[in-house]
């Protein structure tokens, strides 16, 4: 046939040869048994050994298709593998970290742990209570300041800034905050209330102001893409009932828009809850329960961890295990945001009726 | 009740570019005024200044004047929000506010602006509002349930209820059928026809058929080319404009021959 055309006359023409269904496995096997073959008699270690074999089983599928099939389906199955194989990477570091820090904290947990200070505990496993307490309070201000300030930014944004120059800088300076590192943060933090309280002022609450630098870009960002999200269609049939434009965004952009506030406020929460450098700097650390925000040192699980592992004292056996359980302990109230993040903009969804 | 509308030689600008020139016509009290032409000629444009809807875009603005039963639309002590309490809109895509039930969504323009309501009164306004609409036998049994459940004519219609509830004297629909199949635009006109006894009807519509068979007047704007201004060519009875207009374009464009 010298016949220019190419798409087929007949189903028939259209069908072709196809690998077994488990050819992949098939493949795999063939290659992790290579690869441990060869890794054991040139006497590597088990990464190198998986390396090896996944690139056998890369080319070796490759060109097991290529000679059955047909050059589309082995790119397509050579396509499929290296997204796997990207999947497998990005899950290395979160499912041996989720590993190391649960063997190793999940020993830890028990009353005594999570309700006992470390006060006067010398010698023995104390407890992080002060610490937790202190990472809730100190996250709660951090969140009682960004949420407002960010809030009300992001509508000013969307709903009156438009692409005003004004609004252009707002963002251009948001876009910047994003940027700054932590620990600038908390010398800022320490060096404005070095100026308003006195030199040396380490409390909770200046903890909050320099959280909240970092929190209000996330939710000024992330609220105003939910604004942006909400159709202009709700804000026009508002003002079309005669509806002024302050309760218009009260009462329908900013309901609307809700569930997604939500998420992005949970997950600014999440972002700073585990920040280190800026509370070691303006918060300090303490062996004892402190519930006075404005009064005082105050310990966090960040720092109590930083702390524990860095300078564990006469016992670091003890106080080590006790860091890896306060960074399960830090985890879990990670992942608890994001659960309560999660349910929240499920409840505050618009509902569809169905 | 129902108001009349006097409009002379409106100019309506989107920052500095002229997109409706030169209207002036009167808009009869209780009676069915429809808009036609082609796409961009500017009848949309012009029905949003009728509410001052115009403005809500930035760097929006009217020259001329409008004047509502002896009274000017734009006169600097003229607050918009009270002119768009008093001229409802239904907008070409049905728009229920996704975060209120039936019930809530029919409430929202009397709720959102301070009304305190009794539970008596708020019921009855509901159902009056929703048999207004054509809708409450429909809903009766699910007033509770998100106004984003219902189909696309339901929600239309939903939006009609809305936009009566807050007792307009006018109401302003911009191809409120465009989004709706042939039996949800039926129960539309129909409605058209009852609220016309009480309520003051401008309506834009592509639908010619449609024009013809609501209206008592119909007015025929079109444009000179792409990025001229649109104008208004021709008022008349709608009789009139489907028989023996005045105008060889509204000839030309209601015969099929361009537009």
């Amino acid at each position: 046939m010298t016949s220019l055309q190419t798409a087929p006359d007949t189903i028939a023409q259209a069908r072709v040869r196809r690998l077994p269904r488990f050819a992949p496995a098939i493949a795999g096997a063939v290659a992790l048994a290579a690869g441990t073959l060869l890794g054991i008699s040139l006497g590597w270690n088990v990464a190198g050994i998986v390396v090896v074999a996944v690139l056998l089983y890369l080319v070796g599928l490759n060109i097991w298709s290529r000679l059955v099939e047909n050059a589309r389906a082995a790119t397509d199955r050579m396509m499929t593998s290296l997204i796997w194989v990207a999947l497998g990477l990005a899950f290395i570091p979160l499912v041996s970290l989720l590993y190391k820090v649960i063997t190793k904290g999940a020993p830890q947990l028990n009353g005594r742990f999570l309700t006992w200070t470390m006060r006067n505990v010398i010698g023995e496993p104390g407890g992080i209570y002060h610490a937790i307490i202190g990472t809730l309070l100190i996250t709660l201000a951090a969140t009682v300041i960004s949420v407002p300030v960010g809030l009300l930014s992001a509508i000013y944004l969307v709903e009156y800034g438009g692409e005003s120059r004004m609004a252009r800088w707002i963002r251009f300076l948001v876009d910047v905050m994003t940027g700054i590192p932590s620990i600038v943060a908390g010398l800022f933090a320490y060096a404005l209330f070095a100026i308003v309280v006195g030199p040396g002022t380490q409390f909770g609450i200046g903890g909050g102001v320099a959280l909240s630098l970092l929190m209000i870009p996330i939710v000024v960002r992330s609220t105003e893409e939910m604004l942006k999200l909400v159709p202009n269609d709700l804000r026009e049939a508002s003002y079309a009932l005669g509806v002024p434009k302050w309760k218009t965004i009260v009462r329908v952009v900013l309901p609307t828009a809700m569930a997604g506030i939500i998420t992005g406020v949970t997950l600014a929460i999440a972002r700073v809850i585990g920040e280190t450098a800026p509370l070691l700097i303006i918060c300090g650390n303490t062996d004892s329960s402190n519930f006075n925000l404005f009064g005082g040192q105050m310990a966090s699980l960040p720092v109590f961890i930083y702390s524990s592992y860095t300078q564990p004292g006469r016992n670091p056996e003890i106080l080590q295990n006790m860091a890896w359980g306060g960074a399960l302990v830090l985890i879990i109230i990670v992942m608890a945001l994001n659960l309560i993040a999660r349910i929240a903009g499920r409840i505050f969804a618009p509902k569809t009726g169905h | 009740m129902a108001k009349s509308i006097d409009v002379s030689d409106l100019n309506i600008y989107y920052g500095d570019f002229l997109a409706v020139e030169g209207v002036s016509m009167t808009i009869k009290a209780r009676s069915v005024t429809a808009f036609i032409g082609p796409s961009g000629c500017g009848k949309s444009t012009f029905l949003r200044t009728l509410n001052r809807m115009h403005e809500v875009i930035p760097g929006a603005h009217v020259e001329g004047k409008v004047m509502v039963d002896g009274q000017s639309l734009y006169d600097p002590s003229v607050d918009p929000v009270e002119v768009r309490r008093m001229i409802g809109m239904v907008f070409q895509r049905p728009n229920p506010f996704p975060t209120m039930s039936i019930y809530e969504n029919v409430l929202a323009g009397v709720r959102l602006n301070n009304k305190k309501l009794s539970k008596r009164d708020a019921d009855d306004l509901v159902e009056k509002s929703l048999q207004g609409a054509n809708l409450w036998n429909e809903v009766k049994d699910r007033l509770n349930k998100p106004g984003m459940g219902l189909s696309g004519g339901q929600q239309q219609r939903l939006c009609i209820a809305r936009a009566i509830a807050v007792e307009p004297q006018i109401l302003l629909m911009d191809e409120p059928c465009s989004a709706l199949d042939p039996i949800s635009t039926s129960a539309i006109e129909d409605l058209i026809h009852q609220l016309k006894e009480q309520y003051t009807i401008v309506i834009v519509t592509h639908n010619m058929q449609q024009a013809a068979r609501v209206s008592e007047d119909t007015a025929f704007f079109n444009l000179a080319g792409a990025g001229k201004p649109g104008r208004l060519i021709e008022m008349n009875p709608t009789k009139k404009i489907f028989s023996v207009p005045d105008e060889e374009a509204t000839e030309a464009y209601i015969s099929g021959r361009f537009g």
